[in-house]
């Protein structure tokens, strides 16, 4: 088997996200270094706080300010932190139940080392320098001997809500397109288009996934096709899409090669917009290193027979 | 409509660390000609598709209509996708069936996680307030759940080691395990996990074809029936639940009716050591009851397809007369947050 084509393949995005009215004043709270709760219909203490009473699904939307002093539930040891995380020092992560609340927050506990944490231990909010209305506002807990902090009993109400939070994600992978679309790319390196033929239904696929869509086996017989081909439909786009540097208005069109019993789409140039035609016939061009066509220019042939390319819309 | 179901056959990958000279409809293609050749079916006789997957595991957007290709989509079929583990597309499977909707059904799962990072990734799919934020990975929710059983004295290192090992060890007969006969139980990942403790990181796929009444009669000597399937969620807040218990998977038991009789086989979905322990107690299982004679989880974990084959694996007991009436289990999101049981029985012998 030849080798397959691999690359890194980041997905970034800042996930934007509204907040509701416990949530924001939650996430408020931190900012201004309050930590409150909601209070349930059965009269415990959710922290952090929740929107919805999860046993009866009721709204609840009555907040109660707890201690920034806590107990640790259960924890755990991560002596390899990872990218992200709240502390790039080896910590525990914990949950704490804080004083006043009846539920437990996840978050990290800066601590010299596993022997140094337990059960039952007593912690406190170690609060961020920079605070901005989001969990990381509390930076981690950290060790603490004494009894409950006592609270001021804040009822949630702020002057300047943080009303939205931007989580950034980001994950890496190592792309790897499979053999197919290896052998096609390859092949686009040398300016030449790949297609696979379907053993069954003997249709030619380009560019070829590996399977027939139709008849749902593996496709594997190599087939060149083009370079030259038929436009089978278009659209004229009028709308420039960021960072493009194509004028407008272009020409979008799907493109049947001879050869190929699957139209792929391109741009069509060299001709002004309103000339392009069902039936046209057009050739890739290839600029710089480009590794595949920028766009397909009309070659000078009468245009092609409707029957000849019908199946293909 | 009452009808019986049934899983008629099952397929699976070998299960590997890394399948990259694959696309996912490669990796999946071979499954499903191997589940429709165990039947005689050809996809235009299926009267229903349903998929299990998710893109943030090979970073590939839409993967699942690319996989599409390799049922054979052309002319238009009747299908459906869930992302979330196939053992919850095969729910919406049976639905469709109990309805009298469909006679037959694919149902087929898959998982490629070796293109990115499993523990990462996973944090995605976590409350995006108040800990997404905080990137607590899969091993780190998983051993905050191990230690807080270790605390009320449900279980204890050399415990879950035993876990570990008996798993592997029931692998050795199962040639798709990814893992199986002794394996190091190794240093700690996260505090008190260790590698040891934890399924593989893999890639893997699975099928299951579900056929109703005569239909399924016709299509295999036993089928494996589904007496009943339930599955049921629990709160999202991680310190709002108690991690030593799982009484969303006892609820889920007890609507399929798992308490009814025994049991003589249960597939559980633990992809830790420790939340056997927790499965084990919520299903009430004891000694008699034959746990993941296929290695379950911790052999091999493709995710968005461990579920399913926890369903395959004991339908395929039933099918070849190993079992008469098994449990099957499967789970999704951090701590064993939802949970689906199916109970399924062969005919009397
Ligand atoms: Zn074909």
């Amino acid at each position: 088997m030849p080798d397959v084509l691999k690359a890194p393949l980041v997905v970034e995005f800042p996930f934007t996200r509204s907040l509701g009215p416990v949530q924001s004043a939650f996430l408020t709270g931190l900012r201004e270094r309050v930590v409150l709760g909601v209070r349930t219909t059965d009269g415990r203490t959710l922290v952090p706080p929740a929107e919805y009473d999860p046993v009866t699904a009721e709204e609840i939307r009555d907040l109660v300010e707890v201690a920034p002093t806590g107990t640790v539930t259960t924890w755990a040891w991560n002596h390899a932190p990872r990218r992200g995380q709240p502390l790039d020092t080896p910590f525990a992560w914990v949950l704490v139940r804080l004083d006043g609340a009846d539920t437990a927050l996840l978050h990290a506990l800066d601590a010299p080392g596993p022997d140094a944490v337990r059960t039952g231990m007593r912690v406190r909010v170690r609060w961020a320098a920079e605070r901005s209305g989001a969990i990381t506002d509390i930076a981690c807990f950290e060790p603490y001997d004494g009894g409950p902090a006592q609270p001021d009993g804040h009822c949630g109400d702020f002057a300047d809500p943080v009303t939205g939070i931007v989580a950034p994600a980001r994950l890496d992978y190592t792309y790897t397109p499979g053999r197919a679309q290896t052998a096609h790319l390859d092949a686009l390196a040398e300016r030449r288009i790949v297609g696979e033929r379907c053993p069954s239904c003997r249709k030619v696929y380009v560019p070829p996934r590996g399977a027939c869509p139709t008849c749902g086996v593996a496709t594997s017989e190599r087939v060149e096709v083009g370079p030259r081909g038929t436009v089978t439909t278009f659209c004229i786009v009028n709308i420039k899409a960021r960072g493009l540097d194509i004028e407008v208005p272009y020409v979008y069109a799907h493109i049947a090669l001879d050869g190929a019993d699957l139209a792929l789409h391109g741009r069509i140039g060299g001709i002004p917009y309103d000339r392009v035609r069902m039936g046209l016939r057009v050739e890739p061009v290839w600029t710089g290193g480009a590794r595949h066509p920028d766009h397909y220019r009309p070659t000078g042939e009468p245009d092609a027979d409707y029957d000849t390319y019908r199946e293909l819309l | 409509m009452n009808r019986e179901i049934a899983v008629v056959a099952f397929a699976q990958t070998d299960h590997r660390r890394t399948s990259e000279e694959l696309s996912e409809v490669e990796l999946l293609m071979p499954v499903l000609h191997d589940v429709l050749a165990r039947t005689g079916l050809r996809t235009a006789d299926l009267d229903f598709v349903c998929s299990g997957s998710s893109d943030y595991l090979a970073g590939r957007a839409f993967s699942f209509t690319l996989a599409l290709d390799g049922v054979g989509a052309w002319p238009p079929i009747s299908e459906s996708h869930v992302e979330m583990d196939g053992a919850w597309a095969l729910y919406e499977a049976w639905t469709k069936l109990r309805t009298g909707d469909a006679d037959t059904a694919l149902v087929y799962a898959y998982g490629k996680s070796s293109p990115g990072s499993l523990r990462d990734v996973l944090t995605r799919q976590l409350d995006p307030y108040y800990v997404a934020p905080l990137w607590p990975d899969s091993v780190a929710l998983a051993a905050l759940q191990a230690q807080a059983l270790i605390d009320a004295g449900d279980t204890d290192e050399p415990a879950l080691a035993a876990v570990a090992a008996r798993n592997r060890e029931n692998a050795t007969a199962n040639p798709h395990a990814q893992l199986r006969g002794p394996v190091p139980h190794g240093d700690h990942v996260v505090r008190p996990l260790r590698r040891g403790d934890c399924a593989p990181v893999g890639d893997g796929a699975a099928a299951v074809i579900l056929a109703a009444g005569e239909r399924a009669r016709a299509l295999t000597e036993r089928p494996a029936w589904i007496r009943g399937i339930d599955h049921r969620v629990e709160a999202h807040g991680l310190g709002v639940r108690d991690l030593t218990d799982s009484p969303s998977t006892r609820l889920a038991a007890e609507h399929a009716g798992a308490f009814e009789r025994p049991v003589d086989t249960a597939e559980l979905h633990a992809p830790f050591t420790s939340q056997e322990i927790v499965l084990r107690k919520a299903l009430r299982l004891g000694d008699g009851v034959r746990v993941n004679p296929s290695g379950g989880a911790l052999a091999a974990h493709p995710v968005m397809a461990a579920g399913l084959i926890r369903i395959g694996e004991a339908a395929a007991r039933i099918h070849r007369g190993a079992s008469d009436r098994a449990l099957a289990h499967a789970t999704s999101g951090p701590c064993l947050q939802q949970n689906l049981v199916a109970v399924l029985e062969g005919d009397p012998r």
